[in-house]
């Protein structure tokens, strides 16, 4: 049975706790609006971009000639796994969710005879894959200094992976992201952006080209993965501070709990302490 | 009133701009072409230049770096990888994006095309006045 004193105490340090995720929590609400009006803001560029696109893509075909990005170097052998996750912790399941199923996918790959390749993009995926998969990383980009995920921070990944890829060092790219829905669920994603691959393209048009279709297409494609990275980055931006928000707000009720616990016990403790000295006080008053 | 053509004008990071316009001026990779309204569907890919819109309140000027335009009989989409207001531009910003571009120009297997995106800006700058 702990002690008044040690009671209090524990009351007292709880009570901070939800204070710091209390306040955590609002952090989380007021950066979720920030996060997710830059990632409305660039959904027009994004859609413009695929449905262009994949018009082009219908017109050109995978076939001799098509650009690398688009029909792939020909090989199936070394993924490249570009695993999103966030650069803090506390923000409940939205990094595991995302390691979850970049394992998943990298054991299914390493089952098929595949050679898998990691770039990882934020600490905390890197730290939990490095146990199992420490072996196979290529690289990382560092976002910790990054306040505010721009175009510019996209293309440095891009880069990144197109240079792999033109290298030979990888065949086919995945990036794997939350996909933001809600502040109470995200969605871990997996996108395949080398070879580039195109929902069925509603041709609605036909269009002039200047220059050719495999000019404009050869420009577009580089510029087409830099924009599914920062899509991507958008998102997970987005739902890193919807998983914290909901996970703080967890911890802040049950803290709230835990209080109510605690000074229920307490007040018990010291009810029973007084009955206890009174017993004492009137069983020697009797006996006298 | 003259027919107008909806304008758009859209970097990766927002919306830049969205008005009617009766005149679009775009710096197309093989040579500058301006939109009006009924003009035949044409998708082109830019070069860094001076994007000039000619709209009801007067004209606009924005500086572009690469992309690609969808024109329509009723619209102009500019999908520009970057692109910032003309009368926003410092001429510091100018020599950053010359520097980037020498830059990728010194690396660039593609030596032709990565000199030409230089003197493209070169030009640009001319152009802008600054």
């Amino acid at each position: 049975m702990p002690s008044l004193k040690d009671l209090k105490n524990r009351i007292g340090s709880v009570k901070n706790t939800r204070k710091i995720t209390k306040a955590m929590q609002m952090v989380a609400a007021a950066k979720l609006r920030r996060a997710q009006e830059a990632a409305e803001a660039a959904r027009p560029f994004a859609e413009r971009m695929t449905a262009v696109m994949s018009a082009l893509a219908a017109g050109v075909g995978t076939g001799e000639g098509a650009p690398k990005l688009l029909a792939g170097n020909g090989r199936d052998q070394v993924h490249l796994l570009v695993v999103m996750t966030s650069e803090r912790g506390l923000c409940g399941g939205f990094n595991s969710s995302i390691v979850k199923l970049a394992r998943l996918k990298a054991n299914e790959l390493v089952t098929a005879g595949k050679t898998v390749k990691i770039l990882t993009v934020g600490k905390k995926g890197r730290e939990q894959l490095r146990r199992d998969w420490g072996q196979t990383f290529v690289g990382h980009v560092d976002m910790s200094e990054v306040k505010r995920v721009g175009y510019a921070n996209a293309q440095g990944v891009a880069r990144e992976v197109m240079a792999a890829f033109e290298a030979g060092e990888a065949d086919v790219v995945t990036i794997f992201y939350n996909r933001f829905q809600s502040v109470i669920s995200q969605i871990p994603t997996m996108q395949q952006v080398i070879p580039a691959k195109f929902e069925t393209a509603n041709v609605t048009a036909l269009y002039d080209y200047e220059p050719s279709e495999e000019a404009i297409l050869a420009d577009l494609l580089p510029r087409g993965v830099a924009t599914q990275i920062f899509t991507a980055l958008l998102e997970n931006g987005a739902s890193e501070q919807g998983a914290r928000m909901s996970a703080m707000d967890n911890a802040t009720r049950n803290a709230g709990d835990m209080i109510n616990k605690l000074t229920i016990q307490f007040n018990r403790s010291r009810q029973a302490a007084i009955t206890k000295e009174l017993i004492e006080i009137i069983s020697g008053a009797e006996a006298l | 009133m003259a027919s107008t053509v909806q304008f758009d004008l859209v970097s990766p990071e927002r919306r830049l701009a969205s008005f009617p316009a009766t005149e679009v001026q775009i710096p197309g990779a093989m040579g500058d072409l301006t939109a009006m309204e009924g003009h035949a569907s044409t998708i082109t890919s830019l070069r860094p230049g001076v994007l000039r819109v000619i709209a009801a309140d007067g004209m606009k000027a924005y500086i572009v770096t690469g992309g690609f335009a969808e024109i329509s009989a009723t619209g102009v989409s500019v999908l520009a990888e970057q692109a910032v207001p003309l009368n926003e531009l410092t001429p510091a910003a100018l020599d950053a994006l010359v520097a980037d571009a020498c830059e990728a120009a010194a690396v660039n297997s593609d030596k032709d095309a990565a000199d030409k995106a230089v003197a493209d800006l070169y030009a640009m700058r001319a152009a802008a006045g600054i």
